[in-house]
């Protein structure tokens, strides 16, 4: 198998599709003539012409909803953004348009739209581009959100949600672009509300997606060091989530910690912890805990910014408190 | 579809009632607010009645069970239906078929229903998985096998309010494992028992950070709530053969539900209520006479008892001195605007404290009437919850047996009680020097000192002696 970036493997994503299907086509800024801000779909434009991948104005609000209007008359647009955080000027697109025609139609009008770009907080980008928008677009129904911490996962995700005929808020984190994976040369398709285990364990299940994968992956090398074996579960969607798969993890150790880069308050883990006390009282040795961001918007400078995001001490800690060691 | 009837709350502080008697038999057909069976809760006989429409078709309690709050005491359907399922749920969740320990036995042991061994979303109600009669009297056995001794060397957990702190998965694998959480230290925050506790206790080692303190006698409560549990009964002989050698025979006698509340109330309020006593001798020939008068006057249409005339002046010596018709409430004296007494009454096993309400209004002949209906209907346990509740202050006279003065303990929230001597017979000094048979009788005001001061008490006490020495004022 070859070993390829996470960018890589979204662009190979897109092009399969494209090739596949001459209704796929990709908009927003950048995308073409500047092969995508963050270069995801490098050589695109050349392969496929102006026609199919569109380079559209700084007006996400705009160019979100001609994507639904064209996904309504039978297109399948991938609209870009340049971060998720742009696309709170294009929130009512996708949770009043996108996320409501197809039930308001009556079920005349699909919308295989995806709604894609890098999310997360990066390094030194600010308060206003460090943000992880998740738990507002797995808020809502109609919506389908999937956060894909390997290339691996983004290939076959990507591939999932441009075939699906529902709108998809699919969020890639700003930080794993460069990260590699193996993945098959051949296709390889992976269904949408699946969690995968990344790390096997018995002693305490971490549960996390996007980059707190890699955080938790770092957190369970070091318990191992004392004796401690984590199982890092990845539910790679967070709507539809996979709450089998994860109740199953924490039904085997007894102790759940949820590592999310978003802030606390309401934030999507939330969600979880209830799913997972609801499933597994039983099975429970001590409270669910959560790691999350502080409750601040992300400051500036580069030793707050880190000490704000959950780190891999952090997660020790956690899982420590889980353990009553 | 036949269904399982629990045991329904009847009382406030209801933890477990005795079934003394079912209304009903099996087969019968009851509708809602029948009544099927009577009840001794903590505080009294009380109704059970049933909600639900259909047939009784098993009662799974006998007649004299004691049975915990919730548990099964009996199944309803329609007439005819297979029951057999039923019955074997019922079982699992804490009665038995009518076995005399059983419910006491299984209810008090943790119920599945509550900490079943399968999470609820692998295995709801219609799939869960049944463990075999069989396998549960495995391990049921298994508790009082060598699982057992470490569990006693260890001390119980303390808990604040005797409820046991431990992770839902140590509950499970206690279940398991036949571990017996009362006997169990907690090493996670708060003394919480978690899984590495039980599990060493399974290993036989003994948790790490147990104190390993020598076999305690077991607490007074566990030994009440389950005497029949075999790893319970092994710590009771244990805790027994501690106790220092003597060589008095003794047997020991069930307490009753009610005689357990009394145990819990009385030694709440003489522990935590300051109390402190007045005495006074009061001169009972007027008393005496008036009461002869009055009796004289209702011939065969009742009589009247030095005790309804005691009630009467104590309520209206609480209408001339309100303070002492007042409850301490933590951060404020609870004057009441009612008075309502409480007249203590000998029972079987106990005593009850049946409530003569506006005893301040009501006329000598009517307390007179209340008196004896509530004294016969407590000697019977036919008392319901509101005729003994409610009193603000409390009368106990034991004249009748010769008792020449004694000191009670108040009735809490009530902030004093008054205690009630016999009449003697003695020489006292008349108005003119002289020395005459007079007649006296001692009461003994016992007082929470939050409420009452000396003084008050003093003066109160004054009011009561002005009213008893002069009885015709109780008439008017």
């Amino acid at each position: 198998m070859a070993v390829i970036s996470y960018r890589e493997a979204l662009n190979q994503a897109m092009r399969e599709e494209m090739e596949r299907d001459p209704n796929v086509f990709i908009m927003g800024e950048e995308v073409g003539h500047y092969n995508g801000a963050y270069k995801v779909t490098q050589g695109m434009l050349q392969r496929f012409s102006e026609r199919r991948v569109v380079d559209a104005p700084i007006a996400e609000m705009g160019f979100a909803g001609i994507g639904v209007g064209a996904a309504m008359v039978g297109l399948r647009p991938i609209i870009e953004f340049m971060t998720f955080n742009f696309s709170l000027v294009a929130i009512d697109q996708i949770v009043n348009n996108a996320a409501k025609i197809y039930q308001m139609s009556g079920g005349q009008y699909h919308i295989p739209i995806v709604f894609r770009g890098p999310s997360g907080p990066a390094v030194q980008v600010g308060s206003q581009h460090s943000q992880a928008l998740e738990s507002y677009y797995a808020h809502v129904p109609g919506l389908k959100v999937v956060m894909p911490a390997t290339a691996y996962d983004a290939k076959g995700l990507l591939k999932s949600a441009i075939r699906d005929d529902n709108p998809i808020v699919f969020m890639e984190g700003e930080t794993l672009y460069n990260t590699t994976w193996e993945v098959p040369e051949s296709e390889e398709l992976i269904p949408i509300g699946v969690a995968d285990i990344k790390r096997e364990g018995k002693d305490v299940t971490l549960i996390a997606w996007s980059r707190m994968v890699w955080t938790c992956l770092d957190a369970a090398k070091e318990l191992a060091k004392e004796g401690i074996e984590a199982e890092v579960v990845d539910p790679r969607t967070l709507r539809p989530l996979d709450v089998e798969t994860l109740a199953a993890s924490v039904r085997k150790t007894g102790r759940c910690v949820i590592v999310e880069v978003g802030w606390p308050v309401a934030g999507f883990g939330a969600e979880v912890a209830y799913q997972m006390q609801r499933l597994c009282m039983d099975s429970l040795d001590a409270p669910i805990e959560r790691v999350c961001s502080d409750d601040v918007p992300m400051p500036y400078a580069k030793n707050l910014e880190d000490e704000v995001q959950p780190q891999v001490k952090d997660v020790v800690a956690a899982v420590k408190r889980a353990l009553y060691l | 579809m036949a269904q399982i009837i629990g045991l329904p709350k009847l009382s406030p502080t209801m933890e477990e009632g005795v079934l003394v008697r079912w209304t009903k038999k099996e087969g019968d057909k009851v509708s809602p607010g029948d009544l099927v069976a009577e009840v001794e809760t903590d505080k009294a006989n009380m109704d059970f009645n049933i909600e639900d429409d259909g047939v009784l078709l098993k009662l799974l309690v006998k007649e004299g069970d004691t049975v915990r709050l919730g548990a099964p005491v009996a199944i309803i359907g329609k007439a005819g239906e297979d029951v057999t399922a039923l019955v074997a749920e019922a079982a699992k969740q804490g009665a038995g078929g009518g076995g005399a320990a059983a419910p006491t036995t299984t209810a008090s042991a943790a119920p599945p229903k509550q900490m079943g061994v399968e999470d609820s979303a692998q295995a709801p109600a219609a799939q869960r998985p049944t463990t075999p009669p069989e396998q549960r009297a495995a391990q049921a056995a298994q508790a009082t096998k060598p699982a057992a001794p470490p569990a006693a060397k260890t001390a119980p957990t303390p808990s604040g309010n005797g409820k046991i702190l431990a992770s839902p998965l140590a509950k499970t694998l206690a279940i398991e494992l036949g571990i017996d959480l009362r006997t169990l230290q907690g090493s996670g925050p708060g003394g919480r028992i978690v899984e590495r506790d039980v599990r060493a206790a399974a290993a036989g080692g003994g948790n790490g950070k147990a104190k390993a303190a020598p076999a305690a006698p077991a607490p007074a409560r566990e030994r009440e709530e389950a005497p029949e549990e075999p790893s319970q009964a092994l710590a009771v002989r244990h805790a027994r053969q501690m106790v220092p050698d003597t060589d008095a025979d003794y047997e020991d006698v069930p307490a009753s539900n009610v005689r357990k509340r009394i145990a819990v109330r009385l030694t709440e309020a003489k522990r935590d209520v300051p109390h402190f006593y007045l005495m006074r001798k009061l001169d009972a020939a007027p008393l005496l006479a008036f009461r002869a008068r009055l009796n004289d006057l209702l011939g065969d249409r009742g009589k009247v008892s030095v005790n309804d005339l005691i009630i009467k002046a104590v309520a209206l010596a609480l209408r001339r001195v309100p303070e002492c018709n007042a409850a301490w409430e933590g951060d404020a004296i609870r004057r009441y605007n009612r008075v309502h007494i409480g007249v203590a009454v000998a029972i079987e096993d106990g005593l009850v404290t049946p409530v003569v309400r506006d005893a301040d209004q009501k006329g000598i002949g009517a307390i007179a009437a209340e008196v004896k209906d509530l004294a016969e209907r407590a000697k019977r346990r036919g008392l319901k919850m509101h005729e003994i509740q409610g009193s603000t202050f409390s009368v106990s006279n034991l004249g009748m047996f010769g008792i020449e003065r004694f000191t009670a303990i108040i009735n809490p929230p009530e902030a004093g009680i008054l205690a009630v001597g016999t009449t003697v017979d003695e020489p006292v000094v008349g108005k003119d020097g002289a020395i005459v048979a007079g007649k006296r009788l001692t009461v003994t005001m016992s007082c929470d000192h939050r409420v009452i001061d000396g003084a008050l008490g003093a003066r109160w006490l004054q009011a009561f002696a002005e009213l008893f020495e002069k009885p015709e004022s109780l008439a008017l």
